[in-house]
């Protein structure tokens, strides 16, 4: 019985040892923040002034308006188009069964192994021909294009967990294949859907490289891309930088919060049962 | 007509009467359509066409010029850019490695003797992950500086004299950025890992109880077994973040101190966008690709479940 106890304070603490070393450098940046702009901040510890001031410094110093601005449409049309492409062509791939179905399936998974970097390259000098760079929708579709690979394998595996019943009692009563998607189906996918909304939003809302790349033009970054260039103008100004990070991070630590359950659950669950 | 009947026989010889599903008939086409476009126009055509400039001389303006396998020549045997690929594998012991084996421990630690807190553990632990690499960059570039947090953790405990800027220094830098993976991939490892030591049945570590198997035991003789799929997941997603990290060391050391830690993913964007060589950015692109096919088939034919 000792023993047991001795075991369970021991993960207690190693657990809790881990959950700190995460959340310190968070402690940390907000602290910063916090402090007098442009002055020095030695590690962790209490500002002797606290000040507000810096997250409206940042926010105007890095042109925040228009960042999140562009953020907002970006993922604003990033995440509906792809949550709704995947589930019509995960759909057809496990519940119609297209010919040649099988190949395409291997073709969207394969994208998944492809790293960005193969495709800015072209992505920008193609594009830059048609005036799709420094355009909203050349960065859209490219994100679109980016996340379907997991979107379609995603709502292909948890449509093919549906119980098959569920379809075929739908196709005796003479449902077509939209009612069988919209009415039969989508009712039972809200949590596999919510959790493909989330985690798209997550990437769309912090895809950096891509961003950097097609928009050439500053207003029309992102946030977190705005970020990355803030660092070589403002890097030594560290109450500043941490404040910058801080509206970086804040809306998608919100949304984390929030939808905790389809980020962590959602990732493992999800995809197999409905 | 004709495809359908062949869909449904073979659909039906895999799995018995599913063919009385198969009335989407070219209807069906109608759904892949939007999703195979924007992929074929946006993904599969850029890759292709990156794989053609990779054999150019181009400098992005003028007439391109062939070049052969010159460019490919070059990524391979040009110190700079071997060094990059060198020091993106070596990442993968910080982004992958490790990672898992600290997942591990999590994941032990949370299904072991814990009974409240889970939810709170898994919800922390997860956190760097969600986080856009660019504000962890920045947030750990302060972490490392000269009087940033590690600096302040060694003087406390009276090692103060190995402070240092941790991200300036040629001899750490490499190692305190792969550390930065190692930070934000653990969860996402401890979440794949709790949901496969979930499926786990129950009755196995019953069986190993009372067969007087300890905690320690029983994690490493049934769960462990049963995570071979979440961990090659793991060791997939972790590993191409290794070699296409770009977003992180573009903040933090932007490939310094003396290329020290220069990535692919770094070059390829100085090469196409700074220096105009279309052709050798394009090459490393491509080398950098087939890195990751190489491996993570390598990682998936290791955790293969026949064997």
């Amino acid at each position: 019985m000792r023993h047991g106890t001795l075991g369970t304070a021991l993960s207690y603490g190693l657990l809790s040892l881990m959950a700190l070393l995460v959340l310190l450098p968070f402690v940390g940046i907000v602290l910063a923040a916090l402090h007098p702009s442009g002055s020095q901040v030695a590690g962790v510890g209490l500002p002797e002034q606290w000040s507000w001031e810096n997250f409206r410094l940042a926010w105007e110093a890095g042109g925040f308006d228009d960042l999140m601005r562009s953020s907002l449409i970006i993922s604003g049309a990033v995440v509906p188009l792809t949550v709704l492409f995947a589930t019509m062509a995960g759909f057809a791939l496990s519940i119609l069964r297209v010919w040649g179905g099988r190949y395409l399936s291997l073709g969207f998974v394969l994208g998944l192994t492809v790293p960005v970097e193969l495709l800015v390259i072209a992505l920008y000098y193609n594009l830059r021909e048609v005036g799709l760079t420094d355009a909203y929708l050349g960065v859209v579709l490219a994100e679109v294009a980016l996340f379907l690979p997991f979107g379609v394998y995603w709502m292909q595996s948890h449509f093919s967990g549906v119980p098959r019943e569920l379809v075929e009692a739908a196709r005796m009563d003479g449902a077509r294949n939209r009612t069988v998607l919209w009415r039969v189906l989508m009712p039972i996918s809200w949590p596999a859907v919510t959790t493909l909304t989330v985690l798209v939003f997550m990437w769309s809302w912090n895809q950096f490289l891509l961003v950097l790349v097609m928009m050439q033009d500053p207003s029309m970054r992102t946030a977190p891309t705005g970020l990355g260039l803030f660092v070589g103008q403002y890097g030594t100004d560290i109450p500043l930088l941490a404040a910058a990070s801080l509206i970086v991070i804040a809306p998608i630590v919100v949304v984390y919060l929030v939808f905790q359950r389809s980020f962590v659950n959602g990732i493992t669950r999800g995809a197999v049962k409905g | 007509m004709n495809e359908g009947v062949t869909t449904a026989r073979r659909s039906g010889r895999r799995r018995n009467e599913r063919g009385a599903l198969n009335q989407g008939g070219r209807g069906a086409w109608l759904y892949l359509l939007p999703a195979v476009v924007v992929y074929v126009g946006f993904l599969v055509y850029p890759a292709v066409s990156t794989l053609q400039f990779s054999f150019l001389d181009w400098d992005g303006i003028a007439p391109p010029e062939w070049a052969g396998i010159g460019n490919f020549v070059l990524a391979l045997t040009d110190p700079l850019l071997a060094r990059a690929i060198g020091n993106g594998l070596l990442l993968i012991v910080f982004f992958t490695v490790v990672p898992i084996a600290v997942g591990l421990l999590m994941t032990a630690l949370l299904i072991g003797r814990i009974r409240h807190g889970t939810t709170f553990f898994r919800v922390v632990f997860f956190l760097p992950q969600v986080l856009p690499l660019v504000a962890v960059g920045t947030t750990w570039r302060w972490v490392y500086s000269e009087d940033g947090m590690v600096n302040q953790f060694l003087d406390l405990v009276g090692l103060g004299h190995l402070g240092r800027a941790w991200l300036g220094d040629e001899q750490f830098a490499l190692v305190a950025l792969g550390l930065i993976g190692t930070w934000v991939m653990s969860g996402l490892c401890m979440m794949l890992f709790m949901s496969g030591a979930q499926k786990v049945d129950t009755s196995l570590h019953e069986a190993a109880a009372i067969d007087g198997a300890g905690p320690v035991r029983q994690f490493l003789s049934v769960t462990l077994p049963g995570l071979r799929k979440e961990i090659s997941i793991a060791g997939v997603i972790t590993t191409i973040a290794a070699l296409a990290s770009f977003d992180l060391v573009f903040v933090t050391t932007n490939g310094g101190p003396a290329g020290a830690t220069n990535v692919p993913a770094l070059l390829v964007y100085r090469l196409a966008f700074n220096e105009g060589d279309i052709g050798a950015a394009s090459a490393l692109a491509v080398v950098l690709t087939v890195l990751v096919v190489v491996l993570v088939g390598a990682i998936r034919y290791l955790a293969r479940e026949d064997s």
